[in-house]
């Protein structure tokens, strides 16, 4: 969760209006970005996003409008699939821009991109005919004889301060787009030394900027447009207390259907319950374990493993699907965890074809990602007590904002009361800005929710 | 806590004698290394009570405050340790081996360096403080102090930053070098002190681990931060000595000034020894086979430094890094982390285990090999040899298709993980493709394909240890970190620099 990214009583509030049509209310907040852009009177400008708020088609729509003002345009994303898809959906949107991609060498375009005429090279030179460049902010570092006018700065509140360091040379001004509510970048090595400092640079790209730079202007995406009626406003209340977004879909708007469960097992239940009301928690018996003991993992692989079995239909806005494998995820906060639970699945693939092909990660890697199901194990579950790494508030929002209809989360009993016993215990720095919202609050609010799903097994 | 880890406490909790948490010693250790015991006075935020220092066991000097408020004399402190502390730092600069460098002029290297040991993390907070409280003071005008102290600022400050670079060993604290050794049975706050620590891991003859370091309990703590019974009885002495001084009767200040020497010598000793038979119990473990290639860094960071004391533009270490100076040395330790996890765990079995343990590493004997298989890899018009190995282990490797691989016993191998499959008997079977160490020829090098029936234990690859990011220079710092600093100020020809008035004050606040 991203200090300093949501303090409260910001201009960016009336943005979000009173609009009944949230169609209307997030068509505002882009007019103004827009707007802030062509203006010319800013070096940055910020745009946060909440989970599946459009952020990606802000970045494609302003990127479209920098390029169509003749201005060279260079977009920075964190990871090789960001700039894939940015990429894949620029071309196919505006396919009269012409597209680069700055690579290392042994990078390999998969089909769908190399059917795209993006021209993709190692040295920046040999795109200097391109409008729009896309890389990785690692490999931008190592680009040093070219400017651009304008850059977009993709997720760039997973982006640490240091990385944007190294590539804020290449730009005059810049869109940083991203979600503060998910996990901060991290650093391997103790960084308290640096805590503090405006320039941290184990804080995240945008804590840094507006520490330096506090008068850029922020806007905020106020609706979710992937996160059911039933999601939003838990998800809202919890991790973005101090500015609210809401569901961009009513409840009557998406369904999800299950055939009818053979076992009527706790299982069967809590699907049933999460295909109701949105959110389910199957609860194991208290107890202290490793972080991936075999009951919890077994549980973990086999409630997801349920879910496909039970053949759902989803239906939304979009339409109806029907619910397989690609469309179910499980997250994680451990990557053994997660080959576990990997494992887990592969062996029940002879019961329930299609298991294997559930997508399996661990927080961080499922950012950015959607999907109709996902069923997570609580990153508390089990534990002696609740460090910061498990209490990260950016952790748990992550896992419990990844769907479009359904989520479901697998926990050992005694979670409320292992918080209880652990108040944050953390060292508190000088001159560093409050974080928002607590963790140990935000795991209460998630709890008091699920508690009210809840079936024990 | 992995589980090993756990393991190892839930063992020497339960027989009550320390278990072994690694095989080999992870730090250099030097053949003559410089302890040094600091006391720091209760209630005041940094003010330098006492020290004793030394090379050599049975010959410690003591150094005392007889008041620690008084700066006059606190400078005087940091000046008689200067006297023993800056020619120990110095003598390795003498013998030293030219070293070229690829895209830098060649150096000297010092052949060995200085290493400084501290009973516990206290003291290395200690040594930065001391340096930030020390580095920045006028030599000349008001305030003066002697030459030696902002030299020996300077070097405190050297050393206690050196000591968060991941795997150096110029400045190590005892306790650190023995919990990465041994598992006890307490916990982390309680092996952080020494006396307790050393309880467990050098039990007295008859008595368990965990029975000495309940007998250690209320023994004079290792410091910096003294025992209040302790202070009860130095307070008065302390008193003695200020009215002695107030009264200007000098024979009975320096009486004072005795006793609480005395006082602190009888307090600091059980430390002073627990610290050598610390480093004796930790020179019985074999060095790790990558701790000659971490203490050659050392040598060349201790060399750098020193040649940068000489030269005559240089500068007392920042009050606080810039923006790009931050960075890399955030940059710099993560590197530095990186290498130090991949280098332990290929050196100690142990370790090894844990990562076995959780799915990240497997051991086997080969069971079979396609060593003539060449395949044309997608973008490439030519095959290269890529041959075929199938490890059986009892391992259960969790690893996903197309991870890169490395081998503890042949260190140039690299290879692909193909499938994992169920052998007999429980078994494992893992199918890899050998991608490199065959050399550039178009068939294998002569023993570049390890044979039937080679004991193997992989490892996931690590990614590499690249030069850093080219960093911009400070004047270039972007707007996004709050742009230049500001220019310093030229010196004229012959000016000696004195520190500025920040400087000056977060020299008072050292602890800011």
């Amino acid at each position: 969760m991203n200090a300093g990214a949501m303090q409260p009583g910001s201009d960016a509030a009336a943005e979000q209006g009173q609009d009944q049509d949230p169609g209307k209310a997030a068509g505002r907040v882009t007019a103004a970005v827009l707007a802030d852009l062509a203006s010319g009177r800013h070096r940055g400008v910020v745009v946060d996003s909440p989970p599946g708020a459009g952020k990606s088609t802000l970045v494609v729509r302003a990127a479209a409008e920098i390029a169509g003002r003749g201005d060279r345009l260079m977009i920075v994303a964190q990871t090789n699939n960001q700039v894939d898809d940015l990429l894949l959906r620029l071309a196919e949107e505006h396919p009269g821009l012409v597209l680069g991609r700055l690579s290392a060498a042994d990078y390999r375009p998969g089909e769908e991109l190399a059917a795209t005429p993006v021209q993709i090279a190692g040295k920046a030179a040999d795109l200097d005919g391109c409008e729009i460049v896309v890389s990785t902010a690692a490999k931008w570092a190592l680009v040093d004889d070219r400017r651009w006018a304008w850059a977009i700065v993709d997720e760039a509140y997973q982006m640490r301060s240091d990385a944007l360091l190294l590539v804020a040379r290449l730009f005059d001004r810049a869109l940083f787009v991203g979600d503060p509510g998910q996990l901060d970048p991290f650093a391997t090595v103790d960084a308290a030394q640096w805590h503090g400092l405006t320039y941290d640079p184990s804080q995240s790209a945008v804590a840094v900027l507006r520490r330096h730079n506090p008068d850029l202007p922020v806007h905020r995406l106020p609706v979710s447009w992937r996160l059911p009626a039933t999601a939003a406003p838990l998800v809202s209340e919890a991790f973005y207390p101090f500015t609210p977004f809401r569901s961009g879909t009513g409840r009557r708007d998406r369904a999800l259907g299950f055939e009818p469960g053979r076992k009527c097992d706790p299982y069967d239940q809590v699907v049933d319950i999460a295909a109701e009301s949105g959110w389910g928690m199957l609860e194991l018996p208290s107890g202290f374990t490793l972080p991936s003991d075999d009951e919890t993992v077994r549980t973990v692989a086999e409630l997801a493993a349920r879910v496909l079995a039970r053949r759902g239909t989803a239906v939304s806005e979009r339409g109806e699907n029907a619910l397989d494998a690609a469309r179910i995820a499980v997250g994680v906060s451990h990557r053994e965890q997660r080959s576990r639970v990997e494992a887990a699945l592969v062996r029940l693939n002879g019961e329930i074809p299609g298991a294997r092909d559930i997508v399996v990660d661990t927080a961080n890697r499922l950012q950015g990602r959607e999907f109709d199901v996902t069923v997570f194990l609580h990153p508390l579950s089990g534990r002696r007590d609740a460090t910061a790494f498990h209490l990260e508030t950016g952790r748990l929002c992550v896992l419990a904002s990844r769907h479009r209809h359904a989520c479901l989360v697998v926990a050992r009993a005694g979670i409320p009361e292992l918080l209880d016993a652990h108040p944050s215990a953390e060292p508190v720095h000088l001159g560093l800005p409050v974080s928002f919202p607590d963790g140990w609050e935000a795991n209460q609010a998630v709890l008091g929710t699920l508690a009210d799903n809840r079936v024990q097994l | 806590m992995s589980a090993v880890t756990a393991l190892g406490r839930l063992r020497a909790a339960a027989t009550g004698y320390a278990q072994p948490a690694a095989t080999v010693r992870h730090r250099h250790l030097s053949d003559r290394p410089l302890v040094f015991v600091p006391y720091a006075m209760a209630g005041e935020a940094f003010a330098p009570l006492a020290a004793l220092i030394g090379d050599d066991p049975d010959a410690p000097h003591l150094f005392v405050v007889p008041q620690p408020r008084d700066r006059q004399r606190r400078f005087a402190h940091v000046a008689e340790l200067a006297r023993i502390l800056v020619p120990y730092l110095t003598e390795h600069l003498s013998s030293t081996e030219t070293v070229e460098r690829r895209n830098d002029e060649a150096y000297e290297r010092a052949l060995d360096a200085p290493q400084v040991i501290v009973p516990s993390r206290g003291g290395i907070e200690y040594l930065h403080l001391l340096g930030r409280s020390t580095r920045f003071r006028r030599t000349e005008g008001e305030y003066a102090v002697h030459p030696d102290v902002p030299l020996m600022g300077r070097w405190c400050t050297y050393l206690a930053d050196r000591a968060r670079m991941p795997g150096s060993s110029v400045l190590l604290a005892l306790t650190d070098l023995l919990t990465q050794t041994w598992s006890t049975g307490q916990s982390d706050l309680e092996n952080g002190e020494l006396a307790a620590l050393m309880g467990w891991v050098d039990p007295e003859r008859g008595r368990t681990g965990a029975e000495t370091a309940r007998d250690a309990e209320g023994a004079p703590p290792a410091g910096p931060a003294t025992a209040p019974e302790f202070d009860e009885k130095l307070a008065p002495l302390i008193a003695a000595y200020d009215t002695a001084e107030r009264a200007e009767n000098s024979r009975a200040a320096a009486r004072a000034e005795e006793r609480i020497r005395d006082l602190l010598g009888v307090e600091l000793m059980p430390t002073w020894h627990r610290v050598w038979r610390g480093l004796e119990l930790m020179r019985e473990l074999p060095p790790g086979a990558s701790v000659a290639g971490r203490w050659e860094t050392d040598r060349m960071s201790y060399s750098l430094f020193a040649a940068d004391l000489d030269s005559p533009d240089s500068r007392p270490q920042p009050r606080i890094p810039g923006a790009v100076a931050a960075a890399q040395q955030l940059s710099r330790r993560e590197q530095a982390q990186s290498r130090l996890d991949t280098e332990q765990l290929r050196d100690d079995p142990l370790l090894m285990a844990e990562a076995r343990l959780s799915g990240q590493a497997f051991r086997g004997r080969v069971a079979a090999v396609e060593a003539d298989r060449m395949v044309t890899e997608p973008g490439k018009k030519q095959a290269r040899p890529r041959p075929l190995l199938v490890v059986r282990t009892t391992d259960e490797p969790l690893l996903l298709r197309e991870t890169e691989l490395e081998c503890v016993e042949r260190p140039k191998a690299r290879a692909k993980l193909i499938a994992v499959a169920d052998g007999p008997d429980g078994t494992r079977e893992v199918r890899i493709e050998l991608t490199g160490g065959m050399g550039r020829g178009k068939t294998p090098e002569e023993g570049s394909i390890p044979e039937e029936g080679e004991l193997l234990c992989w490892t996931v690859a690590a990614s590499g240890f690249r030069g850093g990011p080219k960093w911009p220079s400070p004047e270039e710092t972007p707007w996004t970190h709050g742009g230049p600093p500001e220019p310093r100020k030229e010196l004229q020809e012959g000016e000696v620099r004195q520190p500025d008035e920040e400087e000056l004050a977060a020299a008072e606040e050292p602890w800011v």
